[in-house]
C-alpha cells in the first residue's frame, strides 16, 4: 500500500505518495493529479518501489512563482531521483506527466532505465491549422468528461459530496495544468525535434477511447521514439491509471521486467 | 463637482437573435453574422453621439471587448484615436486597456501616449483585468493574471513617467531592453489612471496606488469596494476625496417617467446579453482563486453566472431583469429628470460619495434620436443639479490623522 507523505523537494514542500519495496519507479501524474490513483499506485507497489509526487502546484503541493515551466519541473524531477538515491528506475508519466518524462528522457537522465508514456501530451505532430490536443478550455464539462474517459458514468462523482479539501486539490491541479499546458496548447514545439535522443528502452501506452489526445498521435510517439513500442488499452480513454488500473500495471510490470532482462 | 461620461458598447443587435439561440453572444458567435456595412453604420451613427456628448459637455468613456455582438469596439486605442481629432472639450477616457491579454505593455504605453497629446491632455487612462470570456480570445493565460496585471501596470506607467528613457526591464513576465516612447504623454506625470474592481480586495490594491475606482453596474460591489478602499487609503494617513471613485450605470430619461423607462429598458439590452457566453468560456481555470472556484464546483457550472444584488438583498438575474429591479440593484437610473436626479442623489450617499458617474445612455437596442434625447435631456436637466448633492463625510478622516501623524 502506498502513503502519502511529505518530502522537502529542489526547497519545495511535496505531496509524494510512497510505498511498496524493489525496483525504483517515479511516476509523474497526469492534469487530474494524484487524485483517484490510490488503486493504480497501490497495484505497482506490489511490484516496485513507488514514488509518486505531486508536482508544483498539484495536490496540497506548493508552487513557488519561479516554477514557470516544463524545465522548471524536469529539475524539481532529477532533484527528487537524486535525493532518493534512485538507480536503474522505471520512468512511468501519464498525460501531462507524460510530457514532462518526454522532457527528461530527451536529455538522458542517468538514474532512469527504461520509461512508459501513457497518453503523453506534449508533442506536435500535425501542422499550423490541425490541433492534436482537443481544446478542452473550450469545451463543456460534461463533454470534456466524455472525452477524457472511456465510461465517464463509473467516474462521475457528484462534487457537493467532496470535502473541501478534495474539491481544493481538484481545482488546484486544474489551474497547475492550464498554467503550464496554456501557449502553446499542452506541447513543447521544439520536443519533437529531440525525441530520436531517448536512449533507454520505452513503451508507449494508449487509451483507445482517448478523446482528448487520440491513439493516432500515440503511434506517431512511438514510431519517433527509438524502438519504442506500443499497446492500446481497450477500455480506457485519457487516464489509464483511473480507469483500467489493473491492466496498466500488468503492462508495466511486464515491460519494466522485459527491459531488465534484455539490459541483462 | 460630479464628472459626468457618457459609455456605450456599441452593440450589433442584428446578431442577437442568432446569440440567443446559441446560447452565447460571445467567441463562438459566429463572425459571417457581423456585416462589415451594418457594422460602419453603426460606428459612424456612435461617433455622431460622442461628438454630441462634446457639445453637451459631457465626457466620453471607452472600453473594449472581443469577438462579440454586444460590442464592436475592438480596439479602444483606435476609437479614442479618431474622438481625440474630431471632440475638442470632451475627456476621454479609456476604461479599459486589459492589460494582462496585451503581450506588449510598451506599445499601450504608445498608444495612450498619442491620444494624450493628440487630444492635447485630454485622456484618462483605465487598466483593467478584463472579464473571464475576454481570455480566449486573447488567448491570455488565465493563471497568474493579476500579477501580469500589476507588472504590466508598473511597466506602463514608468514608461510615460517623465523620467528620461531609455531604459531597460527584465521583470517576470515582460522583457525589454530598450522602453523610450515617442511621445511623451502631454499629462505629467502621466494621464490619470483609473482601475475597475468588483471585491473590497480591489478596493484596497487600488488605494495603494491612489487611482481612480470604478465599480460599473452594482451598488453593492460599489459600496463595499469603496469603503475598502477609503479604509485603505485611511491607513496610508491620507483621506480619499470622492474624485476617487467612479461608478457606471444604465440611464434611460423621460418627459415623463414611462418614456424613460421605456428608454431604460432598451438600454438594459446590454447587461440582458453581455453575459451570455458559453459554459467553457465563463470561468476558465486560474482566473478566479481558488477558494473562489471551490466554491464554484459545488455549486456546479450551470449556476455560475453572476447575480446583481438589490439593495434589500434580493437576487437578480442580469439577464432577464426587469427596469424595476435594476433601479432596485442600481444598475439603472430611470424615469423623469427629477426622478433620476432623486436616485442618484440617494445612491452617492449609499455608496459613501462619488466623484464620477459613467451613464450608459446608449446601449442595446436604443436608437440614435431616443439616445440623442436621453444625453440632451441628462445635460439640461440632471447635470446643472449635480452640484447640489452634498458628499457623506468620509468616516476614515481621524485614522487617516492618526496614521499621518503616526509617519511623522
Amino acid at each position: 500500500m502506498v502513503e502519502t507523505t511529505t518530502k522537502t523537494v529542489s526547497g519545495i514542500e511535496t505531496e509524494v505518495r510512497t510505498g511498496g519495496a524493489g525496483r525504483p519507479l517515479v511516476f509523474l501524474h497526469g492534469g487530474l493529479g494524484l487524485e483517484r490513483h490510490d488503486a493504480f499506485l497501490d497495484g505497482l507497489a506490489g511490484h516496485f518501489r513507488v514514488l509518486a509526487p505531486a508536482l508544483p502546484g498539484f495536490g496540497r503541493t506548493d508552487w513557488p512563482r519561479e516554477i514557470r515551466g516544463m524545465s522548471d519541473l524536469a529539475c524539481f524531477v532529477l532533484d527528487l531521483a537524486e535525493d532518493e538515491a534512485i538507480e536503474d528506475a522505471v520512468l512511468v508519466g501519464s498525460s501531462f506527466g507524460g510530457w514532462l518524462a518526454l522532457e527528461l528522457l530527451v536529455r538522458g537522465p542517468a538514474r532512469f532505465a527504461c520509461a512508459v508514456l501513457v497518453d503523453a501530451l506534449g508533442v506536435k505532430f500535425g501542422d499550423h491549422l490541425t490541433r492534436d490536443i482537443t481544446d478542452i478550455h473550450a469545451r463543456e464539462e460534461a463533454e470534456v468528461q466524455r472525452l477524457l474517459f472511456h465510461d465517464p458514468a463509473v467516474l462521475a462523482r457528484d462534487p457537493a459530496s467532496l470535502s473541501e479539501d478534495a474539491l481544493t486539490a481538484i481545482v488546484r491541479a486544474r489551474e497547475a495544468f492550464t498554467f503550464f499546458g496554456w501557449k502553446p496548447y499542452m506541447h513543447d514545439p521544439s520536443l519533437r525535434r529531440w525525441l530520436h535522443r531517448i536512449g533507454v528502452p520505452s513503451l508507449v501506452v494508449w487509451g483507445a477511447a482517448d478523446g482528448f489526445v487520440g491513439a493516432d498521435y500515440g503511434r506517431a510517439l512511438a514510431a519517433a521514439m527509438p524502438g519504442a513500442g506500443f499497446e492500446l488499452i481497450p477500455e480506457a480513454g485519457h487516464y489509464p491509471p483511473i480507469e483500467t488500473p489493473e491492466a496498466l500495471v500488468r503492462l508495466i510490470r511486464d515491460f519494466a521486467a522485459g527491459a531488465a532482462a534484455a539490459a541483462a | 463637482m460630479m464628472k459626468v461620461w457618457h459609455f456605450s458598447e456599441m452593440a450589433y443587435p442584428p446578431a442577437w437573435a442568432a446569440g440567443h439561440e446559441l446560447g452565447s453572444f460571445r467567441i463562438t458567435l459566429p463572425n459571417r453574422l457581423a456585416d462589415p456595412e451594418r457594422v460602419a453604420d453603426i460606428y459612424h451613427r456612435h461617433f455622431d453621439e460622442f461628438m454630441l456628448c462634446d457639445e453637451l459637455g459631457i465626457n466620453i468613456m471607452l472600453n473594449e471587448h472581443h469577438s462579440t455582438a454586444t460590442c464592436l469596439n475592438a480596439a479602444v486605442p483606435l476609437t479614442l484615436a479618431i474622438l481625440a481629432r474630431i471632440t475638442s472639450k470632451a475627456r476621454l477616457l479609456s476604461l479599459g486597456t486589459p492589460i494582462a491579454n496585451r503581450p506588449d505593455p510598451v506599445r499601450v504605453a504608445e498608444e495612450m501616449a498619442m491620444v494624450d497629446v493628440i487630444s492635447r491632455g485630454r485622456l484618462e487612462m483605465g487598466l483593467v483585468k478584463g472579464a473571464p470570456y475576454e481570455i480566449a480570445p486573447a488567448n491570455s493565460n488565465p493563471t497568474r493574471l493579476m500579477d501580469r496585471f500589476w507588472e504590466a501596470h508598473d511597466l506602463i506607467l514608468k514608461a510615460l513617467s517623465p523620467e528620461p528613457g531609455p531604459f531597460s526591464w527584465e521583470g517576470e513576465f515582460f522583457h525589454y531592453r530598450n522602453v523610450n516612447i515617442w511621445p511623451r504623454p502631454w499629462q505629467q506625470p502621466h494621464p490619470p489612471v483609473w482601475i475597475t474592481g468588483l471585491s473590497p480586495h480591489s478596493g484596497r490594491a487600488i488605494a495603494e496606488r491612489g487611482h481612480v475606482a470604478a465599480a460599473l453596474l452594482s451598488g453593492g460591489i460599489a459600496s463595499g469596494m469603496f469603503d475598502a478602499y477609503r479604509r485603505r487609503a485611511a491607513e496610508l494617513g491620507w483621506v480619499a476625496p470622492p474624485d476617487r471613485f467612479a461608478y457606471c450605470a444604465l440611464v434611460g430619461l423621460g418627459h415623463d417617467e414611462a418614456e424613460g423607462r421605456r428608454r431604460a429598458d432598451e438600454v438594459a439590452g446590454y447587461v440582458r446579453t453581455a453575459p451570455i457566453v458559453a459554459e467553457p468560456f465563463r470561468n476558465p481555470p486560474g482566473y478566479a482563486p481558488v477558494p473562489a472556484n471551490v466554491q464554484a464546483l459545488k455549486a456546479g457550472p450551470q449556476k455560475f453566472v453572476a447575480r446583481v444584488k438589490t439593495v434589500d438583498g434580493r437576487d437578480v438575474d442580469p439577464t432577464s431583469g426587469s427596469v424595476q429591479e435594476f433601479i432596485d440593484a442600481r444598475t439603472v437610473f430611470a424615469g423623469t429628470p427629477d426622478q433620476v436626479f432623486e436616485q442618484i442623489k440617494q445612491f452617492t450617499q449609499e455608496v459613501g460619495g462619488l466623484g464620477h458617474l459613467i451613464i450608459m445612455a446608449q446601449g442595446g437596442t436604443l436608437g440614435y434620436k431616443d439616445t440623442c434625447e436621453n444625453l440632451r435631456l441628462f445635460a439640461k436637466e440632471v447635470m446643472p443639479r449635480l452640484g447640489e448633492i452634498a458628499m457623506p463625510e468620509n468616516p476614515y478622516a481621524e485614522l487617516a490623522q492618526k496614521a499621518s501623524s503616526a509617519a511623522e
